[in-house]
């Protein structure tokens, strides 16, 4: 005798934060996208265009993007050490590989890469990337106050929890904003407090939008904790400007609010009349350690190292009590400790070789390279846009995303409605169907209502890049043409 | 102009934030499910400092991990102190014996495994003539194999979220070998290390403190660490440790009717085997029942599997919780199981790596699309540990280049294994007052010991549980780190601890005889 059983976790038994939470980076239009990649392996030919280009991720080694040389070095120095005693190695690592990779071993417990570090990180590579802020930064750094997590993703997650207690607690957001921000709230159980970046003045973030939404909240009886800024900006690439860092930080110091300065993509700047500065050191700059709380994260995913697999990152915080350092201590423990390749590769990343060492030169000219094809890749993506009907597109100063404004006609949007698809995300379906180009409706990162956008990577191969404007060209044509109003 | 624009704007907006801040909510997103805040009556103010230890997540407060707590603490100020003052204590060293760390203390990684990992990590050492001198030519396939099933070789890249799916197959058909029932490589999320899996699965379960978990006691603090994080109750079930640290069923249904009666609802039963830290390897009767009881219950069988390669015993092996369910005839229809499985065990010790995997079975279509939503917002677990996980899970086989070396490492690692756990447990047997169960498995031992009444005075004299001051002293004395029993659980007025049998061979015989020495003088002390 059959009977229907019930599964022992019903969808409507789990936890309703996980239900809640979204993360459209690699969500419906992403999903579809692999459904449509299957079928084209399987029917070569179904499809109006020959593979999927993933313009959702910033994801660049996926798209070619090599990593660095010297990193590789003394990433396999470190996981192979027998290499170092062989006398081969002199003929296919650089003198500074080796090196380097005896140096790390020195520092790691038990000499190896296979054992749990101290939950902080291997000290050794704290005093390393500490010395990197120092120099990046010209204020000293201290490596007790580093915590080395896998990617940054997982130090957001550790921060929000350490701060949010409730619906009550609130934390403000740029919108438009990386949704890992949204999620890690809604999964925390927080309250997102959104303020609005200006899109006409080049997303501009304003104080007094900010003191707006700030006050609106504690009006409505939610206790803000925390303020992220995205800085160089995703999905929006601005880079703020020297004085607009200082009004921030004046602002959080005055409200008691702690400062999470997402800085991934300090690497990734592309204008020559903007450049990045830490938050941490406009602070040290004009305050004292007991006046205003940081969170400053760090990735190896972003710059021109593009190590996202690898799973590195880290926080530096800067005005906090012993007593709170030492939670976020007990919280890092219970998991022991991140994984030592992306401990390794964040020393490396924020102490790479130096002028007059063995591979400087080869060094420089992959970082040069890789830098200067991401600033034209986002010129020339950036202009396209531009070019588009209804189409506005703020230039990207930096990070990897350029995130156009497009103003759909009444008659996409009721064929959207009548999908039962937000505009945006019908707008990028139809692209994806139309092109096999993956990007991300605008409605995932956040946007003033009424308006849409769509956010692309500049990370496609730069050899690409025309085929890619034509494709968005010709199907934006297309689109206008079957929805003119 | 501008200027004047802007000022106008900022007017605006500050009449518009005003007006609308009782009338309506604030522009929504028209599609996200991004939350605003709510009508709460009371105004909320700033706080200044920002952050105080009274603000933070209760939850954060409240969880505790005593394998990297207080007394490690105070080992690494110790380590310290004889750095920087050398004799300045009655031991040279410290020896940490309180943490599954194998290769923090000279055991060295599988060559294979280690081959293949510098030749993913740097490809074109797969370029050079050099190499085939310098690497095994299976070490050299495998690295090819490997990098032919990532996209594009890039092993940079972000994967899938639940892992390559190449490294799933072979993990899936490692799967099946050990079992010879077959696994689905969209069961198997890649994670870095166990750890995060566990968590997945807590915060997945647990909605409310009203939810509850059942747990060994003893148990590896990590689930009473998540369970507290993630606001869940801890439904504590006790090991038998008279019968081998047994796992009774009317113990099972004894506690889960107890929570039940009290209003909480149980979601899942965690099972650690081996275990830890008691080491014992449950009998396949005993699994049975288990499967049955879960099944009969409803509960999600949560199956911590990361010691399935440290076995020492001949009379006992390992059987995996879904070979032992499929073998009963139980599908997916019939029960929830997830099976945790690591690259820091075993043999291969690889804890740095954060290398591990669960395999969930039973669970609907939605529910998996939701596990899937959670790993996709950090996008994938790092790739060393995806490698290394499709190594542990499919090493070198009979007639490969390094089979007989893979095979001499992995037999003398988990011979001296055996040997270091059979010392440790005959020295703690020997001591008075301690008594200790066999390490059958794992990587530890979890001795008991009767201590004097004047001990236990002593100890709450400065307000410590006795086991914690029982091991600051033998720290003091010896420098050995061993960790309390209480930060495992036990049976209240019980007291232990937990000793790791991975100091390296040699130094086990000076362990013992400075830890006996230790026992002995504080026996003298307290005796009753």
């Amino acid at each position: 005798m059959s009977f229907i059983k019930t599964p022992a976790v019903p969808v409507e038994s789990i936890n309703p934060k996980v239900k809640d939470c979204e993360y459209a980076v690699r969500g419906e239009i992403f999903n579809h996208a692999q459904r449509l990649q299957e079928e084209l392996e399987k029917n070569p030919g179904s499809r109006p265009f020959d593979e999927i280009t993933y313009c959702n991720l910033g994801n660049p080694q996926a798209l070619g993007q090599k990593p660095i040389t010297f990193f590789r070095q003394v990433l396999a120095l470190c996981e192979y050490p027998a290499l170092l005693d062989s006398d081969e190695a002199h003929k296919i690592f650089s003198s500074d590989a080796i090196s380097r990779a005896k140096k790390i071993l020195s520092t790691l417990t038990g000499k190896s890469t296979g054992a749990y570090s101290h939950s902080k990180g291997a000290k050794g590579l704290r005093e390393m990337i500490a010395d990197g802020i120092a120099l990046r930064d010209g204020y000293p750094a201290n490596p007790e106050d580093i915590f080395l997590t896998d990617g940054a993703s997982a130090a957001v997650h550790m921060i929000m929890q350490l701060l949010i207690r409730s619906e009550n607690d609130g934390i403000l957001c740029p919108i438009p904003q990386y949704p890992l921000y949204s999620a890690a709230i809604t999964l925390h159980g927080g309250t997102l407090v959104p303020y609005y970046l200006s899109e006409s003045n080049n997303w501009g973030l304003e104080v007094f939008e900010l003191k707006g939404r700030l006050d609106l909240a504690r009006e409505n009886g939610i206790s803000v904790k925390a303020m992220v800024v995205i800085n160089p900006g995703n999905p929006t690439g601005q880079v703020l400007s020297e004085s607009n860092q200082q009004e921030i930080v004046e602002l959080c110091r005055k409200e008691g609010l702690v400062l999470l300065a997402d800085e991934v993509y300090q690497d990734n700047v592309y204008v020559k009349d903007k450049k990045f500065i830490s938050f941490k050191r406009i602070i040290r700059s004009g305050y004292r350690d007991d006046e205003i709380s940081v969170v400053s994260f760090q990735s190896i995913s972003k710059g021109y190292y593009g190590e996202c697999g690898k799973r590195g990152g880290y926080i530096e915080l800067c005005g906090f009590r012993e007593d709170v350092k030492d939670q976020i201590y007990k919280v890092a423990s219970v998991n022991l400790c991140s994984n030592t390749t992306g401990q390794i590769l964040a020393s490396l990343i924020m102490n790479p070789p130096k002028p007059g060492e063995e591979s400087h030169k080869l060094f420089f000219s992959e970082k040069e390279a890789i830098l200067s094809s991401l600033g034209r890749r986002a010129k020339a993506l950036e202009d396209a846009f531009n070019s588009m009907e209804g189409v506005s597109c703020q230039k990207a100063e930096g990070a990897m995303y350029l995130f156009p404004r497009i103003k759909l006609p009444n008659k996409a949007i009721d064929a959207a409605d009548k999908a039962g698809m937000v505009p945006d995300a019908f707008y990028a379906l139809r692209l994806l169907d139309a092109t096999g180009l993956v990007l991300v409706p605008g409605s995932g990162f956040g946007q003033v209502p009424g308006t849409w956008h769509v956010r692309t990577t500049i990370l496609p191969d730069e050899s690409k890049i025309p085929d890619i404007v034509s494709r968005l060209k010709t199907f934006h044509e297309s689109f206008m043409r079957e929805f003119q109003d | 102009m501008r200027r004047f624009v802007a000022e106008k704007a900022k007017r605006a907006l500050s009449s518009y934030l005003l007006s609308s801040s009782r009338s309506h909510p604030s522009p929504s997103l028209t599609s996200s499910p991004l939350k605003f805040y709510s009508t709460a009556a009371s105004m909320a103010s700033k706080l200044n400092p920002p952050v105080t230890v009274d603000t933070l997540n209760p939850k954060v407060l409240k969880c505790e991990y005593a394998v990297r707590g207080e007394i490690v603490t105070h080992a690494q100020r110790l380590q310290e102190e004889l750095q920087t003052q050398p004799g300045s204590h009655p031991f040279d060293e410290i020896l940490y014996c309180n943490i599954g760390n194998p290769q923090s203390l000279a055991q060295q990684p599988i060559t294979f495994f280690r081959e293949v990992l510098a030749l993913t990590d740097h490809p074109a050492l797969l370029d050079k003539s050099e190499s085939a001198a310098l690497f095994s030519s299976d070490s050299i396939e495998r690295a090819w194999q490997i990098l032919d099933v990532i996209p594009g070789r890039a092993t940079g890249a972000y994967s899938h979220s639940q892992g390559v799916k190449g490294l799933r197959d072979a993990i899936a058909a490692g799967i099946d070998a050990r079992d010879g029932f077959p696994s689905n490589p969209d069961d198997i999320f890649l994670t870095d290390g166990a750890s995060p899996a566990v968590h997945m699965m807590m915060q997945l379960l647990i909605r409310t403190e009203n939810d509850g978990i059942l747990c060994p006691i003893p148990q590896y603090p990590l689930y009473s660490a998540s369970i507290a994080l993630h606001g869940g109750s801890l439904v504590p079930y006790y090991l038998n440790e008279g019968t081998g640290w047994g796992l009774e069923i009317s113990e099972l249904t004894k506690q889960l009717e107890e929570a039940r009666s009290k209003g909480i609802t149980v979601r899942a039963l965690v099972v650690i085997n081996p275990g830890n830290p008691t080491g014992q390897v449950l009998a396949e009767e005993n699994q049975r029942q288990i499967v049955e009881f879960c099944k009969k219950e409803g509960l999600v069988l949560l199956a911590d599997e990361v010691y399935q390669e440290n076995i020492y015993v001949d009379d006992k092996s390992f059987n995996s919780f879904k070979k032992i369910a499929r073998s009963m005839g139980y599908g997916e229809d019939d029960l929830s199981v997830v099976s945790f499985q690591s690259v820091s065990k075993g043999y291969y010790g690889e804890c740095g790596k954060r290398g591990g995997y669960m395999e969930i079975t039973g669970f609907s279509a939605d529910v998996r699309e939701q596990i899937y939503k959670v790993a996709s917002v950090n996008l994938c677990s790092n790739i060393s540990g995806q490698i290394l996980a499709s190594l542990v899970m499919n090493p070198p086989k009979v007639g490969d280049e390094s089979y007989e070396s893979y095979m001499a490492e992995k037999d003398g690692i988990l011979q001296s294994l055996a040997r270091r756990a059979k010392a440790l447990e005959d020295a703690f047997n020997s001591m008075e007052g301690v008594t200790c169960n066999k390490a059958e498995g794992a990587m530890y031992l979890f001795p008991r010991i009767h201590l004097p009444q004047k001990a236990i005075d002593a100890a709450k004299a400065v307000n410590k549980a006795p086991d914690a001051f029982y091991a600051q002293r033998l720290l003091e004395a010896t420098g050995i780190v061993v960790v309390p029993g209480s930060g495992f659980g036990q049976v209240p007025g019980t007291w232990h601890f937990r000793c790791t049998i991975l100091p390296q061979e040699d130094k086990i015989p000076g362990i013992i005889s400075h830890f006996k020495a230790f026992h002995e003088s504080f026996m003298s002390e307290y005796r009753d």
